[in-house]
C-alpha cells in the first residue's frame, strides 16, 4: 500500500483524490446513473471534468472560501459533484434530506446561513422559494431537473447544466483562481457538514474534517479490501452519513464505482441490473426483500415451494458455516452446491446480490431470522455500529466472526470504552470536530480527551471481545420495583415479526410494562388478502379481531422469551394495543431516519397511555395527522386493549421451589 | 430581501389573435374550427348546429350532464364519426372527411374513456404503438431489423423513454398494462397518445374512476404536457373541479346544443349552464 500511494499530505483532501483518481482510474468507472432506460457512465476523467467545469461555474456565480452550499435532491452524480466541487472552491457542502418538510429545511438552512443551494427538482426548489419568507441568507439556487422550471424567475435561479457551461466558458478567466483554492484544501479544513435527524430537538450540524473523512476512509476500505473495480448502489439519503462515507469517502479512496438509481421507486430493479459488489442497508431494505420472497413463494406451485423449502432447510444448517469457512461434510458441500444452482443462484439474482462480496447493515437491530436467511444463501452480510459523530465506523464484524446479537470489534483505528453507567464511549480519528454553532452540545458530547459518549448502553461479550449494545443509555431505566427497563430491547424483539412494523414499550418508573403496536402494512394486508379479510383502510385492518389476535400472539412469544434473560424478566408487556395510524416522520413521531421519538410519542398520545394502566378495555381517541403535502386533519378511532399473558421468569421460579 | 425564483406572472394580456394567460402560457391562433356540426344516428340527432374553435396552445374543455352528446363531438374531432352537416377547418383549411389514421397523421392523438391499450404488452410496447404513424420503415425491413429499421428503433425508443421519464412510469416499463392498477393504465394510455407527437390532442375523460390523488397527479400531467410540449388539449370531462382548475374555455354542452362558451368563470355564472346542472325541467 504505502509504496503504491504517494506521500499522504497531498491526498488531504476529496478534490485531490479526485484528481488522483482521474490519473490512476481515468478510464475505469466513476459514476453511473441510470436515464431514459440506459445506464450513463462517467469515466474518472469524464466525472474530474464535469466537477471541474461546476467549480469553475460555483466561482462565476461568486462562490466564496468557506460559504455553506446545501444540497437537496435524491443521489444523482450531478448532486455528487455539487458537493466535491463546491470543496475545490474551499465552501462547504450540506447535504439535506430531501424529504424534509419546508420547515425543517428552513431551520438547517439558516443554521448553516447557506448562501447557495442546489436543488433535485422543481419539488425542492418550491420549498426553498417557501422557506425564504424567513431565511434570507439564501442568493443562488441550482436545479438539476428542468421539468417545470421554464417559468420561473431565473435572476438568482440557474440550471446545474449552465452554471457547468458557464464554468466552461470562463475556464481562462478562473482556472488559477480555482487551482489556488483546491491547493489550500488540507487535512483540517472542513470536508463536509452533516445534520443530525435528532431523536431529541433540534438537528445538530456536525462538523466533519477532510482527516475524518479520509482516514475512516482510508481504514474501513482496507478492513474490507476494496478496490477501484468494487460497484455500490448510492439510494440511501444523502444527507446520511453513511452514504456520504460510502459513495464519497471510500468511493474517492479506493475509486470505486458509485451507481445512482433511475427513481427511487426502481431501485430494486436498478440493484438487480447493477449487481453491486458491495452494499449497504438498514434492515428494514433486508426485512422487505425477505418478506416479498415469502409472499412471493407462498404463491408459487407445488414443486417449487418443496424445492424451496428443502433447500433452504439445508441451507440454514450449513450455509453460515460454508460462508465462514469453518469444516462442513463433503456431502453437504455437494449438496449446497447442487442447491446453489437450484435456488440459491437464482434467489441471488433476483434479489440483486448475485456479486455482493461485502455487504453491511447497521441503524437498528437486525432480526436473527433475516440475518441467517441472507448469511445462509451465502451473502457476505455482516454489522457494524457506527453515528455520524464518529463518521459512522465505531465496531464492525471482521469476516468470519459474524453474529446478529453483537455488533463487532472496534474498527481499525477506533478506541472503544465503556462508561461506569454502561455507556459507549469511543475515540478515533474519525471523530468529529464540533457541533457547528452549539459548543455546549460539543462539550456534553465529546470530552477534552476526545472521547464521544455515544448515548447507547452496552458491553464487551467476554471471551469474543465483541460488543453487544442493549439500548440508548437514557432510555435503560428502573421500574417502580427496580429492575431493569430496556425498550429497546422489547421492542427490536417484537419488530422482527414481519406483522409488526414498529412498537414502543413504555414501563419506566411503572409497575408494569405496555406497548403500541404498529402493524405492518403489506404484510398484513397480503395476509388479510390470503385469508378473505375484508378492510377499506389501514385503521380498520389494524383493528380487526384476528389482527390483534395474531399481534397478541406474538406478544406473548416475546413475553416468554424475555423471561427467559435474567437482567430483562421484568419487561414482559403486560398490556397493549394496536395504534390505529403508523407513526410518521411527518408527525414528528419519527425522526427522518425512522428511528422512534419517545417523548414526543409519550405527549401525542398521552391518553391512550392512560388508557393502558387504568385497565380500560377500550379507548376512543383523536390523533392529528399532517399529510405530505403539509396539510393536517384529524382521524379518530376507537382502539381495544388486550392484556397479554406473561410468564414467570425461570429464574425466579427456582428461586421460589 | 430578494425573493428567488417565484414563477412570473404577466396577468392576462390580450395579444395578437391570442393572448397570454395568467401563468404565462400564449394562446395562439385558431388551430380548428367547428362550423355548424350537425350528427344524427338515424332519427337522434346526437349534435346539434355546434359552432366552436380549438386555440393553438390552449386547453379546451367539453362538458355537460350525461348524453349531452360530448363524446360524440369527440369523436367528430378524431373523425371517427362524419358530421351529416357543417364543416371542419384545420388550420384554415377545410377538412375533408377522414378515416381515423388520415387524422392521426395530421398530429391528431386521443385516448379513451374506457382504456383501450394491449393489455398482454408491456407498457414500453404500448407507448411504442404510439409512434406507428411516425414509422418510415416498411414492415419487412423491421422485421428483420435490419439496414434503417435499426436506426429508426433505436431513435424511436428514445423518444418513448423521454415520455416514460416525463410520465415517471419508469417502474412499471416492462410491466404488462393489464396488471396495472387502473390510474396507470390511465397514465399509459396518455403516454401512447403523447408518442404521436400530436400537435392537438384530445382526452376522453381523463379523470373518469380515479381517486383524488390519481386525478391530482393527472391533472398535473396534462398541464404539464401543455406547458413543456406547447400541445393544445381538448378534454371532456365530468369533474368539474378539475375542468375549472384546468380549463382555459369551456364549451357546455346539453342534449346536443352548445348552451355555453368562455373561460370557466363566464361558463359557472351562465345560467342557463346552471340550470344543466342543477337539473331544471325540460320542456
Amino acid at each position: 500500500m504505502a509504496t503504491e500511494n504517494p506521500p499522504r499530505g497531498e491526498l488531504c483532501s476529496i478534490p485531490a483524490l479526485l484528481e488522483r483518481n482521474a490519473r490512476r482510474h481515468g478510464a475505469s468507472p466513476a459514476y453511473r446513473e441510470k436515464e431514459f432506460g440506459i445506464w450513463q457512465e462517467w469515466t474518472w476523467i469524464a466525472a474530474a471534468e464535469e466537477i471541474r467545469a461546476m467549480a469553475l461555474g460555483f466561482l462565476a456565480l461568486g462562490l466564496e472560501r468557506g460559504d455553506y452550499l446545501a444540497v437537496i435532491g435524491r443521489n444523482r452524480p450531478m448532486h455528487y459533484w455539487a458537493m466535491v466541487a463546491a470543496q475545490m472552491c474551499g465552501a462547504i457542502p450540506v447535504p439535506l434530506y430531501q424529504d424534509a418538510n419546508a420547515e425543517e429545511m428552513a431551520f438547517v438552512l439558516e443554521h448553516c446561513g447557506a448562501r447557495f443551494v442546489v436543488c433535485g427538482d422543481q419539488e425542492q426548489v418550491d420549498k426553498v422559494i417557501e422557506v425564504q419568507e424567513h431565511v434570507h441568507c439564501i442568493e443562488q439556487v441550482m436545479y438539476t431537473d428542468k421539468r417545470g422550471m421554464r417559468k420561473y424567475d431565473h435572476t438568482h435561479l440557474n440550471w446545474l447544466h449552465d452554471v457547468q457551461a458557464e464554468g466552461r466558458a470562463a475556464h481562462q478567466r478562473l482556472e488559477t483562481e480555482l487551482d489556488a483554492r483546491i491547493a489550500e484544501l488540507g487535512y483540517d479544513h472542513i470536508c463536509v457538514m452533516l445534520y443530525t435527524s435528532g431523536t431529541t430537538g433540534k438537528p445538530k450540524g456536525v462538523v466533519l474534517s477532510n482527516r475524518n473523512i479520509i482516514e475512516t476512509a482510508r481504514h474501513s476500505s482496507e478492513f474490507d479490501h476494496l478496490t477501484h473495480t468494487d460497484d455500490v448502489l448510492a439510494y440511501l439519503p444523502m444527507a446520511w452519513v453513511g452514504d456520504f462515507i460510502f459513495s464519497i469517502g471510500q468511493a474517492y479512496w479506493t475509486g470505486f464505482c458509485v451507481n445512482c438509481p433511475e427513481s427511487p421507486d426502481t431501485m430494486m430493479t436498478d440493484l438487480r441490473e447493477i449487481g453491486p459488489t458491495y452494499y449497504f442497508a438498514p434492515p428494514r431494505i433486508f426485512e422487505t426483500q425477505l418478506t416479498s420472497v415469502m409472499i412471493r413463494m407462498e404463491d408459487a406451485g407445488k414443486l417449487k415451494k418443496r424445492l424451496f423449502d428443502h433447500y433452504m432447510a439445508l441451507a440454514r444448517r450449513v450455509g453460515p458455516e460454508i460462508l465462514d469457512g469453518r469444516p462442513v461434510s463433503g456431502m453437504d458441500r455437494l449438496r449446497y452446491m447442487l442447491g446453489d444452482i437450484l435456488i440459491y443462484g437464482p434467489l441471488k439474482n433476483t434479489l440483486g446480490f448475485s456479486r455482493v462480496r461485502v455487504g453491511y447493515t447497521a441503524g437498528e437491530a437486525i432480526g436473527p431470522e433475516i440475518f441467517d436467511f441472507y448469511r445462509s444463501l451465502g451473502i457476505n452480510l455482516k454489522q457494524l455500529y457506527g453515528q455520524t459523530e464518529a463518521s459512522v465506523f465505531i465496531t464492525q464484524q471482521p469476516d468470519g466472526e459474524v453474529r446478529s446479537d453483537t455488533v463487532g470489534v472496534p474498527s481499525p483505528g477506533v478506541e472503544v470504552k465503556i462508561g461506569e453507567n454502561g455507556e459507549v464511549y469511543y475515540r478515533s480519528p474519525g471523530t468529529f470536530v464540533e457541533y457547528y454553532k452549539n459548543p455546549e452540545s460539543t462539550a456534553e458530547t465529546k470530552d477534552p480527551e476526545g472521547w464521544v459518549a455515544t448515548g447507547d448502553a452496552g458491553f464487551f461479550e467476554e471471551g469474543t471481545g465483541h460488543l453487544r449494545i442493549i439500548d440508548r443509555a437514557k432510555d435503560v431505566g428502573k421500574m417502580a420495583d427496580g429492575s431493569l427497563f430496556a425498550p429497546k430491547y422489547i421492542e427490536n424483539k417484537l419488530k422482527f415479526y414481519p406483522d409488526i412494523l414498529e412498537a414502543v414499550v413504555f414501563g419506566a418508573g411503572r409497575e408494569m410494562c405496555t406497548a403500541f403496536i404498529n402493524i405492518d402494512l403489506s404484510a398484513v394486508g397480503n395476509w388479510a388478502e390470503r385469508n378473505n379479510i375484508a378492510y377499506a383502510s389501514y385503521q380498520e385492518l389494524s383493528q380487526h379481531p384476528r389482527v390483534i389476535e395474531t399481534i397478541q400472539a406474538h406478544v406473548e412469544e416475546v413475553n416468554r422469551s424475555v423471561a427467559e434473560d435474567a437482567m430483562l424478566s421484568g419487561c414482559q408487556v403486560h398490556r397493549f394495543l394496536v395504534l390505529h395510524k403508523e407513526l410518521d416522520a411527518d408527525d414528528g413521531e419519527l425522526t427522518r431516519t425512522r428511528k422512534v421519538r419517545r417523548k414526543i410519542i409519550e405527549q401525542k398520545y398521552a391518553d391512550l397511555i392512560v388508557a393502558l394502566y387504568d385497565g380500560s378495555k377500550t379507548i376512543h381517541t383523536e390523533t392529528e395527522v399532517t399529510y405530505e403535502d403539509g396539510r393536517k386533519g384529524r382521524i379518530a378511532a376507537t382502539l381495544d386493549i388486550r392484556d397479554a399473558a406473561v410468564s414467570t421468569p425461570r429464574h425466579s421460579r427456582m428461586a421460589a421451589e | 430581501m430578494t425573493t428567488i425564483g417565484a414563477p412570473v406572472s404577466t396577468g392576462t394580456e390580450k395579444a395578437a389573435g391570442g393572448w397570454i394567460t395568467a401563468d404565462g402560457r400564449t394562446i395562439g391562433e385558431i388551430m380548428m374550427e367547428m362550423r355548424n356540426i350537425t350528427l344524427r344516428f338515424g332519427g337522434v340527432t346526437a349534435i346539434e348546429d355546434i359552432s366552436f374553435d380549438i386555440r393553438k396552445g390552449e386547453i379546451r374543455a367539453i362538458i355537460g350532464p350525461n348524453g349531452a352528446g360530448k363524446s360524440s363531438m369527440l369523436n367528430v374531432i378524431s373523425g371517427f364519426y362524419v358530421p351529416q352537416e357543417g364543416e371542419i377547418l384545420f388550420h384554415g383549411a377545410q377538412r375533408p372527411p377522414m378515416r381515423p389514421y388520415e387524422v392521426a397523421r395530421q398530429g391528431i392523438a386521443r385516448t379513451f374513456q374506457n382504456i383501450a391499450l394491449f393489455k398482454g404488452m408491456s407498457t414500453l410496447d404500448n407507448i411504442m404503438t404510439g409512434r406507428m404513424t411516425l414509422m418510415r420503415t416498411g414492415m419487412a425491413s423491421q422485421a428483420l431489423w435490419w439496414g434503417k429499421a435499426q436506426a429508426e428503433e433505436s431513435a424511436h425508443r428514445e423518444a418513448v423513454e423521454k415520455i416514460i421519464d416525463f410520465l415517471e412510469i419508469q417502474t412499471i416499463r416492462k410491466t404488462p398494462v393489464g396488471r396495472l392498477p387502473y390510474g396507470l393504465q390511465k397514465r399509459v394510455e396518455l403516454g401512447r397518445a403523447l408518442a404521436a407527437e400530436p400537435k392537438l390532442l384530445l382526452l376522453d375523460e381523463p379523470m373518469a374512476g380515479m381517486n383524488v390523488e390519481e386525478k391530482e397527479d393527472m391533472s398535473r400531467f396534462i398541464l404539464d404536457v401543455n406547458d413543456e410540449f406547447g400541445t393544445t388539449i381538448a378534454l371532456i370531462e365530468h369533474d368539474m373541479g378539475v375542468v375549472m382548475d384546468l380549463s382555459d374555455r369551456v364549451v357546455v354542452m346539453d342534449y346536443g346544443k352548445k348552451i355555453g362558451d368562455g373561460t370557466p368563470d363566464e361558463v359557472r355564472n351562465n345560467k342557463e349552464v346552471i340550470d344543466a346542472y342543477l337539473g331544471v325541467a325540460h320542456d
